[in-house]
């Protein structure tokens, strides 16, 4: 079973005006993975997730889940945390966990309700009076307590303290049913490289890399972390072609030597052109 | 007990080194039951599949072994663990003597310093 696909998409294509957010994306996740969806700002995550949910409606290509195409039954077995909060704040948790059952029938409110308390939240509170990372605490107990076959987590963990953040991947971990798939999407890959099966590299709306962490260790000797640094460095490359992460301190002794720093060699030129 | 995972190493190595630390320092003793791949995963905070993979390296050693029914049970195979306990002590001589041949001791000084040591604990 846990080969089986739940996950397909097939060129994968969203245009905003001008901009190609996604661009022929190919992507298969297979029944019971923890995934992270990695990718600089901007290179279509929160985007491929939209369209996962439905949210968004494909301009070419086509998605699957369970072998369905997003519609109302995907909804059903789809969990989704969105990067933005959109409960009404008048209501309180307790609220918003009837609704929550009331919504979905494979809510379980009992185990909810339990995470609430060793949370330490006072169900009675409204969600104006919670904090920032306590309502996105209860955002993802909501998120987590449904028995769903495709979780699709769109930044948990950026806005919040770093016991939160323990707190968050220790819900994923514990509650997560062995046959379903969790994507992560976030850049803050050493927090969750740890809990991930495989990761998925996306950059300029495309599929670049697909791999299992463990995998990725045994053939670059680097943490996911380190390669993504380098892949989506920002930092002008070194002769070689690599940035190492050792490369901004060793560089610069070289640039009272002879040898001028590829930054500023960039720098140069771009001024040139500015002359120009 | 504590998990310590390094940058750049495959995670489940380093889960199967502890795990191996673990039974062999007696934590885990023999014929023992075994913690379950979650609450192991759970612990370490780390994917369930991966602590898996751990696992299996841990059967396929023999320090511990499967049952259908009842889990994972820490081998009754004393013989075995004594092994595994051996090599990891010879790691550990060799990190010693590495480290004395770094700063620049003869095998027979590091030895020496060694006794001294001993003799000062008492």
């Amino acid at each position: 079973m846990k080969d089986e696909i739940i996950l397909a998409c097939k060129d994968l294509t969203k245009r905003f005006g001008a901009i190609c957010a996604l661009d022929n994306m190919e992507l298969q996740l297979k029944k019971g993975r923890i995934v992270g969806l990695l990718g600089p700002n901007g290179s279509g995550k929160t985007t491929l997730i939209k369209l996962i949910n439905g949210l968004l409606y494909p301009d070419e290509g086509h998605i699957w889940i369970d072998g369905v195409e997003p519609g109302v039954f995907t909804k059903s077995i789809v969990s989704y945390l969105p990067d933005k909060m959109y409960f009404a704040d008048w209501m309180k948790v307790k609220d918003l966990l009837e609704f929550f059952e009331d919504f979905y029938l494979d809510f379980d409110k009992n185990r909810a309700m339990e995470m609430i308390r060793t949370l330490s939240i006072d169900p009675e509170l409204k969600m104006k009076s919670l904090s920032k990372g306590t309502k996105e605490k209860v955002q993802l107990v909501l998120v987590m307590s449904r028995k769903a076959k495709l979780y699709l987590l769109d930044e948990p963990i950026a806005g919040v303290d770093p016991a939160a953040r323990d707190f968050i991947l220790h819900t994923v971990l514990t509650n997560y049913d062995p046959g379903s798939t969790v994507l992560i999407s976030t850049h803050l890959i050493s927090d969750v490289e740890r809990v991930l099966d495989e990761v998925v590299f996306i950059k300029q709306g495309k599929n670049i890399l697909h791999d299992s962490v463990d995998r990725i260790r045994e053939k670059t000797n680097k943490s996911v972390d380190v390669l993504f640094r380098e892949m989506f460095s920002m930092i002008p490359k070194a002769q070689d072609g690599f940035v190492r992460p050792g490369d901004l301190r060793s560089a610069a002794p070289e640039q009272e030597g002879n040898h001028p720093h590829p930054e500023n060699e960039t720098q140069n030129t771009n001024m040139e052109g500015e002359t120009k | 007990m504590e998990w310590k995972l390094v940058e750049g190493r495959p995670i489940w190595i380093q889960l199967y080194e502890q795990l191996v630390y673990a039974i062999v320092s007696g934590r885990y003793p023999c014929g023992s039951r075994f913690p379950s791949v979650r609450e192991l995963a759970s612990q370490a905070q780390v994917n369930p599949n991966t602590m898996q993979r751990a696992l299996s390296q841990l059967d396929a050693a023999g320090l511990t072994y499967t049952q259908r029914t009842d889990g994972r049970t820490v081998t009754e195979n004393q013989t075995v663990i004594e092994i595994a306990r051996r090599t990891l002590a010879k790691e550990e001589i060799f990190r010693y003597l590495n480290g004395m041949k770094n700063l620049g001791y003869e095998k027979a000084q590091a030895v020496a310093m060694l006794e001294e040591e001993l003799a000062h604990e008492g």
